[in-house]
């Protein structure tokens, strides 16, 4: 009912959509397609400016205060004199990488990109339920991406504490120099990207709830929409805290009160601060930044869930257990923020309690690993760049996630805790993962974001170099974590000690190197095949979703006529009742047919 | 100030192209569509090929990584708890290459082996709660042994007993070096704050405070073997994490709180140097060590000092510029020793009263007449400098 009305009255805004100016169509546009568009391309901006910082540092670690041209002309003479990175701007570049990565780029920049694109296609609806809130959404990611770049600028330098920003460090001017005006503005970003992530996630869960079409229930939701909607509920949960922990420091900062600070001696004062706890910040941090890492993997997962049913030709398999999995874990994630917290000085007996629902986790993620390697069994499986990078993120989740067993055991994290081991567990399970999901997702959906198809070739030069790369990089990196190197630091030159890890940090850079560069053809094959890449079809991976049913050419409301209806889930392919291998959604049942799946 | 803008600039000017672009694209009619850039079975069979090369490549890499660099990883731990972390560790990771083994094999044999052709058309199967309640209970199970024995070692770690023979030490962190006080023979530390710190008593330790009396202030941590060392860990600025890596020991510094961890040595430092690995880990160091040597002298610089191995406490918590610098010599003694070295050690009371002794005389021949007026100078000086600082922090 409400599904109609909401048809009527955009049916009837249709004829007033020709008057779109170049501003309210390009740039202020409240069409979700748009606005996807101008996430991921934003997104994919920011992530170029992260990788750029994680080469830098890379170099760094691999040739320690060498000389590079190149530092001196990004870094200027302040912080890279003849050329050698200082080591103030080390520790802000790995801070403004983690920043920017996890946020900027896996955060809104996946989620914004397919929440916004998918949720309103798959579901069946003419748009997202605010579109103006939408636009606003975007508009305030915008201007954080710009506050956060604007404060790599500043005289001091930007934030540098560490993405995790802990409390003194983050809050004393005096301790680091990147936490006087870098940080301040570090905060203000953070702070409107929070609400712009909050827009945003309310936005998706209002119109996942209430604009599907008839016959969408929501167990014939497809995967990726069920991945946007619970990512969406675990960030209106956990952001705010966030937030709050954000304005508690700005209050520590900037108006003298003692949240987070306790008995400070530095620079040779004892400061006023009486009373607050670092250890607080550490729980407030957490208890959004732990939910954080599956708000960046569950879409990854969901898009990946989509795109290899898709290219296998087979139903996901499991896709109530995959539903159940995703609920499982969202719901677990809001109660191991402590595993990051083993050793802060929290009582122990917490980090028994954090160590178990941790592993528990584990159950879950072994059930999704699994059902994608059965997805696979006696597909057809279509090789399309898209349906590679879903393999690879599928084979990094697992490499990745294994280690967590090490890091999620209070035991075993005592030794390995904040060194390169760390470092290497997240970006396999996270970063990477999470990259493959977003790539998938781009080379899945741009015949539907632009119209035209991005070349294939280049597509599987791209996913083989960058394959081979991550697991260069990061393979070896667990074993000088094992060795008990330190993540953060600007150089192990001070420690004989680790003399004999050099030789793997120049391999590691190496690798680094390569993977970074070869995303170039990753861009140009983005850039150009928005405007010289061949036309797409309407349905280019003969897929059963929604979205494949909208015309190629962009118009207002998605549908030209009335919304489809949909009468089945959204995995049948190759249903042996039906002779070709794949059935639409929006295909009526055959008379008699029953449904193969529970 | 100037790169922002020409960056501002640029990156206007790409949107207006891009945008430009984008219209006479809109324009544009017309150009052809066709299924080329979708895979074609020549692709499936070629992808799938590599899918299989890939799977090589993980499996070699994994052998070759361990071959190569199994040795970089932490040896024989050093203490009573490590062999109890290092064997749950080693089991864990019995498990980690197992099922990364077979399942990074399925995924990959699985994409190579049902590679796409048109003429194929895939099993319709959507699920088996017979599989799913399969791979739910065993990783339910195999991960409920490894909770039960990482909490029974967590639990045998972590806490103290109250009546347990131990050594109080304090950790005392700061921006960027380590400081232990030992107890003393009452083996209790005397109280603390920052807001006592003055002169050289750069602990803050409360000298009312009878317990302080005897309390030892050091900068090179000796331990005795074989005996129960419980830290109390301090830190004065921000956070640091106290790493003793070969102990299997960690924990984190917290200003306004003391943190603790407890451990016994098991080898004294002589005794380490001596085990097979470590001696050839030191060789292979000062190997690459007098190679990068033979380079630095050749380009006009010093040689490397031969390397020789010592415990060391690192800081593990980023903490600021020189975060990468931060640590102390650790080192383990017999308990004979440990007694001596200890014994040799002067209280810091003494150490206060000794400065202070030697300070009296200069002070009073500093109190001449002019010393108001400089008083007066420097309290102008000084709220002068509390104004700056208060407007730069705004």
């Amino acid at each position: 009912m409400s599904a109609e009305a909401h048809d009527h009255a955009h049916d009837h805004e249709h004829e007033h959509h020709h008057k779109d100016t170049f501003i309210t169509k390009y740039i202020f546009s409240i069409d979700h397609k748009m606005i996807a568009k101008q996430y991921l391309i934003t997104g994919i901006i920011m992530g170029v400016i992260g990788v750029a910082m994680s080469l830098l540092f890379r170099m760094q670690l691999a040739w320690p205060e060498e000389s590079f041209k190149i530092f001196n002309v990004l870094l200027g003479d302040k912080f890279a004199p003849d050329g050698v990175m200082a080591n103030d701007i080390y520790l802000a570049l790995v801070t403004i990488h983690g920043t920017i990565m996890v946020f900027f780029v896996l955060t809104a920049g996946l989620s914004g990109t397919f929440s916004n694109l998918l949720i309103p296609l798959q579901i069946g609806a003419r748009d997202m339920a605010s579109g103006f809130m939408n636009m606003i959404s975007y508009w305030l990611f915008f201007l954080s991406a710009v506050i956060m770049l604007c404060s790599l600028f500043v005289e001091a330098g930007p934030a540098s504490a560490g993405w995790t920003i802990y409390p003194p460090l983050s809050a004393l001017p005096q301790a680091i120099p990147g936490s006087g005006t870098g940080m301040t503005l570090w905060l203000v970003s953070m702070a409107i990207f929070i609400a712009s992530s909050l827009m945003g996630s309310l936005n998706y869960i209002v119109t996942v709830i209430n604009l599907r079409t008839k016959g969408m229930s929501m167990t014939r939701l497809p995967l990726t929409i069920w991945t946007f909607f619970v990512t969406a509920i675990i960030g209106v949960i956990s952001f705010p805290v966030l937030l709050s922990a954000a304005l508690l420091l700005i209050f520590d900062r900037s108006f003298g009160t003692s949240f987070f600070l306790s008995d400070i001696y530095i620079a040779g004062e004892v400061l006023h601060y009486q009373g607050g706890s670092p250890v607080l910040f550490e729980h407030l941090f957490w208890f959004l930044g732990h939910p954080e890492v599956y708000i960046v993997i569950l879409p990854a997962m969901g898009l990946v869930s989509e795109i290899m049913a898709t290219n296998s030709r087979k139903p996901i398999f499991g896709y109530r257990a995959m539903i159940m999995s995703v609920l499982a874990i969202a719901f677990l994630s809001t109660i191991v923020w402590g595993h990051h917290m083993f050793l802060s000085g929290m009582n122990p007996f917490l980090g028994s309690v954090f160590t178990f629902t941790t592993l528990l986790i584990a159950i879950p993620s072994a059930v999704k690993a699994f059902n994608w390697i059965t997805t696979l069994w006696k597909g057809n499986l279509q090789f399309n760049p898209a349906m590679l990078f879903s393999i690879g993120m599928v084979s990094t989740f697992i490499t990745g996630g294994l280690t967590g067993i090490i890091l999620g055991d209070s035991t075993l994290d005592i030794n390995v805790h904040d060194t390169y081991f760390v470092i290497a567990h997240f970006h396999l399970v996270m970063g990477i993962s999470a990259l493959y999901g977003m790539f998938a997702g781009i080379y899945h959906w741009f015949p539907k974001m632009y119209g035209r198809m991005l070349n294939k070739n280049l597509g599987y030069i791209h996913f083989w170099i960058t394959a081979v790369c991550a697991y260069g990089v990061f393979f070896p990196m667990h074993f000088i974590g094992l060795a008990g190197l330190p993540r953060r630091y600007y150089t192990n030159t001070n420690f004989p000690l680790f003399d004999d890890l050099q030789n793997v940090n120049v391999l590691i850079t190496m690798f680094a190197l390569i993977g970074g560069v070869f995303q170039l053809v990753f861009l140009y094959n983005f850039f150009s095949s928005i405007f010289y890449g061949k036309k797409a079809v309407q349905n280019p991976w003969k897929s059963t979703t929604l979205e494949w049913t909208t015309p190629v050419e962009h118009i207002h409301g998605n549908w030209p006529g009335e919304i489809p209806h949909v009468y089945r889930w959204p995995y049948d392919y190759s249903n042996p009742n039906h002779d070709v291998d794949f059935v639409p959604q929006n295909v009526p049942m055959k008379e008699g047919e029953e449904v193969l799946h529970h | 100030m100037t790169s922002l803008l020409v960056i501002i600039v640029l990156v206007l000017l790409a949107v207006a192209l891009w945008q430009l672009t984008k219209i006479f694209d809109l324009t544009q009619v017309g150009s052809s569509s066709d299924d080329s850039q979708v895979a074609s079975d020549n692709d499936n069979n070629i992808q799938g090929y590599i899918m299989f090369g890939f799977l090589a490549f993980i499996y070699i890499f994994t052998i070759y990584g361990l071959l190569k660099w199994g040795n970089l990883a932490l040896h024989t731990p050093a203490s009573e708890h490590g062999v109890l972390v290092d064997s749950l560790m080693n089991i864990t990771w019995v498990l980690i290459f197992t099922v990364q083994a077979i399942t990074q094999g399925l995924l990959y044999w699985f994409s190579f082996k049902y590679k796409g052709n048109k003429n194929n058309k895939a099993l319709f199967f959507a699920d088996s709660n017979k599989l799913e309640a399969i791979w739910s209970i065993i990783p339910s199970v195999v991960l409920a042994v490894l909770i039960l024995y990482g909490l029974y070692a967590w639990n045998n770690i972590m806490f103290v007993d109250k009546d347990e023979d131990v050594i109080e030490i304090e950790i005392y962190a700061q921006q960027f070096k380590w400081t232990a006080r030992y107890a003393g023979p009452d083996n209790v530390l005397g109280k603390a704050n920052v807001r006592l710190i003055e002169g050289i008593n750069t602990l803050g330790v409360d000298m009312s405070d009878p317990y302080a009396q005897d309390d030892i202030v050091v900068s090179e941590l000796h331990l005795p073997k074989g005996k129960k060392v419980h830290f109390k860990m301090r830190s004065q600025d921000v956070l640091h994490s106290a790493y003793f890596p070969h102990f299997r020991a960690q924990m984190n510094t917290v200003p306004g709180m003391v943190t603790e961890f407890a451990f016994v040595p098991t080898y004294t430092t002589a005794e380490y140097r001596e085990l097979p690995f470590m001696v050839e880990k030191v060789a292979n160091i000062n190997k690459l060590r007098a190679k990068k040597s033979a380079e630095l002298i050749a380009d006009g610089g010093t040689g490397l000092d031969p390397y020789i191995f010592d415990y060391l406490l690192l800081c593990n918590k980023i903490c600021g510029a020189s975060h990468y610098n931060m640590q102390m010599k650790v080192v383990v003694d017999s308990p004979e020793d440990f007694k001596s070295w200890l014994g040799e050690k002067t209280t810091l009371a003494q150490d206060i009263k000794a400065a202070a002794a030697s300070e009296k005389p200069a002070e009073g021949e500093a109190k001449t007449q002019d010393s108001t007026i400089q008083d007066t100078v420097n309290a102008v000086v000084d709220t002068v400098k509390a104004a700056v600082a208060k407007v730069t922090m705004k």
